[in-house]
């Protein structure tokens, strides 16, 4: 047996808090994929060695506070108007990257006019959506995004089709304008799931430094506190009872961002 | 600089981009309209931004973006317009952040029609969205006046940090009168400190209107405050007329107060000692200037396009002792000078006792 070393072997560095993430508490629940969007979002912005370009639009929802957790220039839009402020702010800084960071009550709800237009636009921001099918922040209502039966405090009974209507897809109405360059859907529900949602992030943000027009990552997440359940049992209805209805996949990607 | 003949909102647009306009955003609505044309030809020649919006909503937040970008930058609307920015304007206001709303007001409520009003005066000046906080608001009588303001409101805006209106009624926006405009200004070689530029070289910046804390929350309102109290001691405007030996007073702004001034001249004409009060601020409201006025006189008439919304604020500048009369015309009704000299003349004689003769020429 040999014995044991006094000093450890030189070690690699396996793991290190990004630089564009900013060291403070969040005001997430525990287990919440929020915190995980974040940590993607601030390692692809390290990559690209971007934060000292970046500005960051937060919304109105959980993630209100956004601007604060990430150690690179942000402000606080009213809700939903993110991409009407991102506008504002790429227009008259076109070198700098833009982007948001929004909830489907945010974006896909009161905001979707400024998230379409944005979109019809061209205009070279990055929307990060992350869809949880319901209102977090104020306490679990109904989102366009939540689905057929799913029980939220506005539809207590479980959502009927015929009162709210379907279940609205982001990804698919975004890629069918001719200014979305870049538009995928990703989940957070699992490892291998979340690596492919940070290089989807990496790939938006590079759409952007290209020049290429619109691009959105829509990430599939969990609001544990709201749908009552376990922080595991919150992944695992993503994976069964999200995935057969927002299925994640490309939605759109023009020829040129394929090259990146 | 030689005088031109101009429209008004022509007039407002080019006096902004010689003000250092770098970003416009904007959606059509008259008596407006021709303000964004012209800047959508102007701005681009110039290498600026101009941006038509899908919405008022839309157009506020891109001038929120904007402001937090380090830009000076403008938006102009009417009514309906005006009241879909609320939310914008009141968190631009939340920020600390300047920014100028050009409201070519129109008759409501509702859609109203698109003639000339000033039925948004309750609206820009009692806070322009939800929370405790006045704009600065500027209200131009003339073409040239328009132009002047407009160059104010820019500089009053990056001085406080504050969201400033310019309130023209829609004659002021579509009349077209000889002006002299301001030169060219060059734009700021730098960005202002809270600029989110990228967090280059120092920290990150953040720009929000969000205090969770009550404690914070009360603190920045404090602040907010503060520097409208200041803005009230410092930036109260107004021009008068007549008012040396007057007994009597009249006050309206805007082209309310211009009809005024030619009723006044003809109340002048007849023997009658009037004086004429046309507030330029509307916030703050010029009230040092007007109670010193109202202790000389015996009696005041307010003139408004609107059912008495100025009004008030006159009658808190005149207490409980001096009787106020009231002449206004709504939904788009403009009045006429006979309108408002008969007014003037049944007010005065019900409350000036006996007015000594006017002698000599008292100047306008
Ligand atoms: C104009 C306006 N309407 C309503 C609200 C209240 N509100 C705050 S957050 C929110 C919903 C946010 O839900 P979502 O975008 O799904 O984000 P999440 O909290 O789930 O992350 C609402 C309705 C508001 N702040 N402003
Ligand atoms: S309420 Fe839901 S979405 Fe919001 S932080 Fe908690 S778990 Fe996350």
């Amino acid at each position: 047996m040999s014995p044991i070393p006094m000093v450890p072997p030189a070690m690699e560095p396996v793991y290190q808090h990004p630089l564009a993430l900013a060291d403070v508490h969040t005001t997430y629940c525990p287990g919440c994929t929020h915190g995980i969007a974040h940590r993607l979002i601030a390692e692809a912005i390290d990559e690209l060695g971007l934060r000292e370009r970046a500005i960051l639009v937060a919304p109105v929802g959980c993630a209100v506070f956004s601007y604060e957790y990430f150690n690179m220039d942000g402000c606080e839009a009213p809700h939903g108007r993110a991409p009407a402020m991102a506008t504002g702010i790429k227009r008259c800084q076109p070198d700098q990257i833009v982007m948001t960071y929004q909830g489907d009550g945010d974006l896909a709800s009161i905001g979707i006019g400024e998230a379409i237009h944005a979109a019809s636009r061209a205009e070279p921001i990055t929307i990060i959506f992350v869809n949880n099918a319901i209102y977090g922040m104020t306490g679990g209502q109904m989102a366009p995004t939540t689905l057929a039966g799913q029980k939220t405090t506005s539809s207590p009974a479980g959502r009927a089709i015929p009162i709210p209507g379907q279940p609205l897809h982001i990804s698919e109405l975004l890629a069918g304008l001719p200014g979305s360059a870049y538009v995928v859907r990703r989940s957070l529900h699992d490892a291998a799931n979340i690596r492919k949602a940070k290089k989807a992030i990496v790939t938006a943000l590079k759409v952007q430094m290209a020049g290429l027009g619109f691009s959105l990552v829509e990430l599939l997440s969990s609001c544990p506190t709201n749908w009552g359940m376990t922080p595991p049992q919150a992944l695992d209805w993503i994976k069964t009872n999200m995935l057969p209805i927002y299925p994640v996949g490309d939605y759109k990607i023009v020829e040129a961002a394929k090259q990146l | 600089m030689a005088r031109q003949l101009m429209k008004g909102n022509v007039a407002i647009a080019e006096a902004a981009l010689r003000a250092g306009l770098e970003a416009y955003f904007g959606y059509p609505i008259t008596p407006q309209t021709e303000l964004l044309e012209y800047l959508a030809q102007r701005m681009p020649e110039l290498g600026r931004v101009f941006l038509q919006a899908e919405s008022e909503i839309a157009a506020i937040n891109m001038v929120y973006g904007a402001a937090c970008a380090g830009a000076r930058t403008m938006t102009s609307s009417s009514g309906p317009g005006m009241s879909l920015m609320q939310e914008g304007l009141s968190y631009i206001a939340g920020s600390d952040i300047p920014a100028v709303v050009v409201d070519v007001m129109r008759g409501g409520p509702g859609l109203g029609n698109i003639q000339p009003s000033q039925s948004d005066y309750f609206q820009v000046t009692r806070s322009a969205g939800h929370g405790d906080y006045h704009p600065i608001v500027l209200a131009p009588g003339s073409v040239q006046e328009a132009v002047d303001l407009t160059v104010l409101a820019f500089d009053l805006a990056d001085h406080y940090r504050h969201l400033v209106i310019l309130a023209a009624d829609g004659l002021i926006g579509q009349m077209m009168e000889p002006c002299e405009l301001p030169p060219m200004r060059p734009l700021p070689s730098s960005k202002p400190d809270y600029a989110l530029t990228g967090a280059k070289d120092r920290p990150a910046r953040r720009i929000a209107s969000l205090y969770l804390k009550p404690e914070d929350g009360e603190a920045h309102n404090r602040k907010i405050q503060a520097r409208l109290a200041q803005i009230r001691e410092s930036e109260q405007r107004s021009v008068e007329h007549f008012t040396e030996d007057a007994d009597f007073l009249v006050i309206g702004y805007g082209s309310a107060g211009r009809i005024a001034y030619s009723a006044v001249e003809a109340a002048r004409a007849q023997g009658l000692r009037a004086g004429l009060f046309r507030p330029i601020s509307l916030y703050p409201f010029p009230d040092i200037r007007l109670s010193q006025l109202l202790a000389q006189v015996e009696g005041c008439l307010v003139v408004e396009m609107n059912a008495g919304q100025m009004l008030e604020d006159v009658r808190l500048a005149a207490g409980h002792d001096l009787p106020v009369a009231f002449y206004g015309r709504m939904g788009g009704m403009v009045p006429t000078t006979e309108d408002v000299l008969s007014a003037l003349k049944s007010a005065y004689s019900e409350f000036v006792a006996e007015s000594a003769p006017v002698v000599g020429k008292v100047k306008g």
